[in-house]
């Protein structure tokens, strides 16, 4: 795995903005960021509208992604190039979600919306329009999507990576510190789960660390690359972050994020956690 | 699918709040810690600066960008915090000791 495959940088970006078979999609936590500017000739997709579903807390199914894309103007032969907002957190996850799909050729623009900010890099408030296509997506790949099941069974037992902040891990912040803290789940994290934010993965502007700072990273935080790995942080757009350095940039084989993450895991029922900065043991019945 | 997750709602999101917005209704500020404020330069409020929140460690916690009127927001506990402001006029930090309630911080920005 090469990051030339996965990853663009900001000026590579800028010089491809109006190559054919090139699409630039926005994806931002701030859904509303998109409509006050945006890369010129970007779509947008709404990670909640778009690629949730209305009814239960689910993806949008293989049909309904099809119909999406198609209706966005994004061909199976398009090479898509996500950015966002908050460090790429929303376009990683609509990475992952694009591979979950099946789509050949998808990127992250590396930095994101902040790093073209702060390069003053044009942006543009027109309405951009593509002729509709006939996107067909393929069956969801659930190898890199982990569920409540698996994370259960891979306590103690496989490489668990919570991405949270250290705050959150511990227990002593229920969400990520733009939100209100109060949240009807429990604290604390998931036994035997290393801490290892995401943020320790990027630099200041939003861009990814070196290959070399990153496989140092993991390395002293003590993830067993022989394991595979399930990343998690409340709902799963966070470890997506780091799924993508984990299996994209370091070319791990199994790494599984888990989107339920502590939004689902701590609402269950029965379920272990620990609390404070230490991963914890894995509980044994007397 | 299992009829478990089924009936679960689906999950508040990330969605970043408004910064410029009034603090919503639901917000009680005798249970949240809310660290807010503005980004300066030269007296003048910066809109579109990245603010973070680091915690008593120096670790990352939360970033945001300033609203048109250079304000930002935050929801921590009790503590010592840094908030780091990176914007193309400069970069500043400040640091705060924060209680329950509202905490008001300025961070003004140097070359």
């Amino acid at each position: 795995m090469s990051r030339d495959n996965v990853l663009v940088s900001a000026q590579w970006a800028e010089e491809n903005l109006t190559t054919p078979g090139i699409v630039f999609v926005e994806v931002d936590e701030d859904t509303a960021a998109y409509d006050r500017n945006h890369i010129p000739g970007a779509v947008k997709l709404d990670w909640k509208t778009d690629l949730q579903d209305a009814v239960r807390r689910d993806f949008v199914n293989r049909a309904q992604f099809s119909a999406l894309l198609s209706e966005r103007g994004i061909g199976n032969n398009d090479i898509v190039i996500l950015y966002g907002g908050n460090n790429n957190w929303f376009a990683a996850y609509a990475y992952w979600y694009f591979k979950l799909y099946g789509h050949l050729d998808v990127r992250l623009l590396d930095g994101g919306r902040k790093k073209w900010e702060l390069d003053d890099r044009p942006l543009s408030s027109d309405a951009v329009k593509r002729d509709a296509t006939n996107y067909e997506a393929k069956s969801p790949d659930n190898s890199i999507r982990a569920f409540r099941d698996d994370v259960v069974n891979s306590i103690g037992a496989e490489n668990l990576v919570d991405v949270r902040s250290p705050d959150e891990y511990s227990g002593r912040l229920l969400a990520p510190a733009h939100l209100p803290q109060e949240q009807s789940q429990r604290a604390g994290h998931i036994p035997t789960a290393l801490s290892v934010p995401w943020s320790k993965a990027a630099n200041a502007d939003g861009t990814f660390k070196s290959d070399d700072e990153l496989r140092e990273l993991y390395g002293e935080a003590g993830l067993d690359g022989s394991k595979s790995t399930i990343a998690y942080c409340r709902i799963g757009e966070r470890s997506s972050h780091t799924w993508f350095v984990l299996r994209e940039l370091l070319g791990h084989a199994q790494v599984r994020n888990y989107d339920g993450s502590w939004t689902e895991y701590g609402s269950l029922v029965g379920v272990p956690i620990a609390l404070g900065d230490e991963p914890g043991k894995i509980e044994v019945d007397a | 699918m299992s009829a478990l997750a089924q009936h679960q709602q689906v999950a508040a999101g990330c969605g970043a709040p408004d910064q410029a917005a009034p603090l919503p209704a639901s917000v009680d500020l005798t249970k949240e810690t809310v660290i807010t404020g503005v980004v300066n330069v030269d007296g003048a409020a910066v809109s579109g600066a990245y603010v973070r929140l680091l915690d008593s460690s120096g670790e990352f916690t939360a970033e945001v960008v300033t609203s048109p009127e250079g304000v930002f927001r935050f929801f921590a506990a009790p503590g010592t915090w840094t908030l780091r402001a990176l914007a193309r006029a400069g970069e500043g930090s400040t640091e705060v000791t924060a209680t329950n309630g509202q905490n008001d911080v300025v961070v003004n920005l140097a070359d």
